[in-house]
């Protein structure tokens, strides 16, 4: 045990005399959370939509002139009928259509109900979403000033996501850069620091010490554990109190989930450092072969839904997209183990399957 | 030197595939011995020293180190060797200190006697001002050095030196076998490659390995006598011919 801790000493002394570990490690994930935070918040500016008034009466043409007056909506053109939509979207002028019903002003003062639909073009989920909740402000705000609702009249708001219907949501940031800093901290990290153990020539003096493979293995992994799980503390620390993103289930659930990601992110680092021959090459692989599918193929930034048939097929194999499901039903959906047991159970099965194989090569090697 | 044998070797084969590293290589080290083990590049050093250090199994054949068996009792065997590779592997971010520390860790010994050894090896060495340095900002001949009071910290009874003196100038290189000797005085056994011919001659005995297989094997007086050479240079390159 005391080998393992004097192990685990020197790993410790080699993280903390890097500044470029030192970075990646700390500074890199705050910059990450913070600005993929902004970035969703990030105000809308000047979006430009249309209108289909197929009611053409005073009550609407008093809500668009409201509309128009908002500071950072434009309406820019008038639409004639509904299938103009897709084109005006497809040619990338307009973002969004509010559309009124015809007899809109008619239905109100009879029937006390009369329905906007809102269209938006969700092909950028975020600044639909953003501009979604502008324009359903701005028609409630008509709705209080004519004390609509008092009278017992309503306008009936209906949203519809062009293109992507179920949006995702925007707090879908602190789940993924989780995923994607967690991975790149853990499997790239590691991996480099096996390697160049290799590199050095040192990692054939450990071998040739009475040190069990399996201990240098673990004993290089268990620091980036640690600190992994401290990162993976911090994003959700941040997420809640910078940016407000709930925990609505169980931290037992998310730090085991989080727990689980991570191990597999190790396998899959020592996966990478039996591969690679110097570092170089297991930056590389953490790079391209683990951090951009993490990042555009699981989920994190683009829908699956939305993607070619091939790439939702690919995407299968990214373990990102297993963790990021899990983990939005326990911090958004505040959901338990029914709802994303069979995501565990991938999780476990890759880690079992990269460690098996990592296994293999060593021995291999060895002999 | 005495009668004892440390290493033994007997038929040893390593193949890998239709490859035959080991061709049925059979000697003795004795105890105290600097044993140079010489051979070309590919000749199948690097192979048999892998074996020897509990690294891989034979693939047939007795090989018995420090009196333990290196089929079944590999662990026994690393507790009780040294080894030092040539890129004088320490650790170019930690300390001398730290370097040691950290080796002498994982060979189990406790921090009493780590502290007591270091503080030996300080003086003895005269590393007072280096002790604390990172080693990366150290000499490469001091780095050797380190490198090979790591290997020896925890007494081991066989240390391997696989190419110790590579990349050293002559005047480090005589400095290095000076400790050698002295390690050698303290009942360690030294088995040794090198590619320096004038350092074959400050071995005990040797070997020379070509294609896998032991061509010749006695003192260097031996050696050089049998192939009517005038030095080890001569002698190698007559056998190196034969292949």
């Amino acid at each position: 045990m005391n080998r393992f801790i004097g192990f685990i000493h020197k790993e410790f002394l080699h993280i903390f005399r890097d500044v470029r570990t030192m970075m990646i490690l700390f500074l890199i994930p705050v910059f990450q959370i913070l600005i993929f935070g902004y970035v969703v918040k990030n105000e809308v500016k000047d979006a430009k939509i249309a209108i289909l008034d197929l009611s053409k009466d005073d009550v609407t043409t008093e809500i668009i002139a409201k509309l128009d007056a908002a500071e950072d909506i434009e309406v820019v053109k008038y639409l004639n009928a509904y299938d103009e939509i897709d084109g005006e979207f497809r040619a990338n002028k307009i973002k969004a259509v509010v559309v009124f019903e015809n007899g809109f002003a008619n239905k109100l003062t009879k029937d006390k109900n009369a329905n906007v639909q809102i269209v938006l073009d969700a092909s950028d989920p975020n600044l639909a979403n953003i501009l979604n909740s502008y324009t359903t402000a701005i028609l409630n705000n008509y709705n209080k000033e004519n004390n609509i609702n008092a009278s017992g009249v309503n306008i009936v708001f209906d949203t519809k996501m062009w293109f992507n219907e179920n949006i995702s949501s925007a707090y879908m940031f602190v789940p993924g850069s989780m995923a994607l800093i967690l991975m790149v901290i853990t499997a790239l990290m590691s991996s480099i620091s096996i390697v160049k153990e290799k590199e050095t020539g040192t990692m054939e003096i450990l071998l040739v010490s009475p040190l069990k493979p399996v201990q240098i293995i673990l004993g290089k992994l268990a620091p980036y554990a640690l600190l992994s799980a401290i990162n993976a503390f911090s994003i959700v620390l941040i997420g809640n109190i910078v940016f407000g993103v709930p925990v609505n289930g169980s931290w037992g659930l998310l730090i085991l989930t989080s727990f689980l990601y991570i191990m597999m992110a190790l396998s899959l680092g020592v996966l990478v450092s039996t591969i690679a021959k110097n570092q170089q090459t297991a930056m590389f692989i953490s790079m391209f072969v683990l951090m951009l599918p993490t990042m555009l193929l699981s989920g994190f930034i683009f829908p699956i839904e939305n993607m070619p048939v091939v790439l939702q097929y690919i995407s299968k194999i990214v373990p990102a997209k297993y963790f990021l499901i899990a983990i939005k039903n326990i911090m958004l959906k505040g959901q338990g183990i029914p709802y994303f047991w069979k995501e565990l159970l991938v999780l476990i099965g890759m880690v079992v399957l990269f460690i098996g194989i990592s296994v293999k090569k060593f021995k291999i090697r060895l002999d | 030197m005495s009668d004892e044998n440390i290493i033994v070797v007997e038929n040893l084969v390593k193949k890998f595939g239709n490859f035959t590293a080991n061709d049925n290589l059979s000697f003795e080290v004795k105890k105290s011995e600097i044993f140079g083990f010489l051979g070309a590049n590919g000749a199948g050093k690097t192979t048999a020293i892998k074996i020897l250090c509990g690294l891989s199994f034979p693939t047939s054949g007795n090989v018995m180190v420090a009196g333990f068996d290196a089929y079944k009792q590999r662990n026994l065997i690393k507790k009780n060797i040294g080894y030092m590779s040539q890129g004088f592997s320490l650790y170019d971010d930690l300390t001398v200190k730290e370097n040691i520390e950290f080796y002498a860790g994982i060979y189990g010994l406790s921090r009493k006697l780590i502290k007591q050894r270091f503080n030996e090896l300080v003086g003895k060495l005269g590393i007072h001002d280096l002790k604390n340095k990172f080693v990366k900002d150290l000499p490469l001949g001091w780095k050797q050095k380190i490198a090979f009071s790591v290997a020896i910290f925890h007494r081991p009874r066989v240390v391997f030196l696989d190419e110790p003196t590579s990349g050293v100038d002559p005047i480090t290189r005589r400095q290095f076998w000076d400790l050698i000797y002295e390690a050698v005085e303290s009942g360690i056994t030294v088995f040794v490659t090198t590619h320096y011919m004038d350092e074959a001659e400050y071995c005990n005995r040797l070997s020379i390995m070509v294609d896998g297989k032991i061509e010749a094997m006695g003192t260097p007086a031996e050696l050089k006598d049998k192939y009517k050479a005038s030095n080890m240079d001569d002698v190698f390159v007559k056998l190196a011919r034969k292949a």
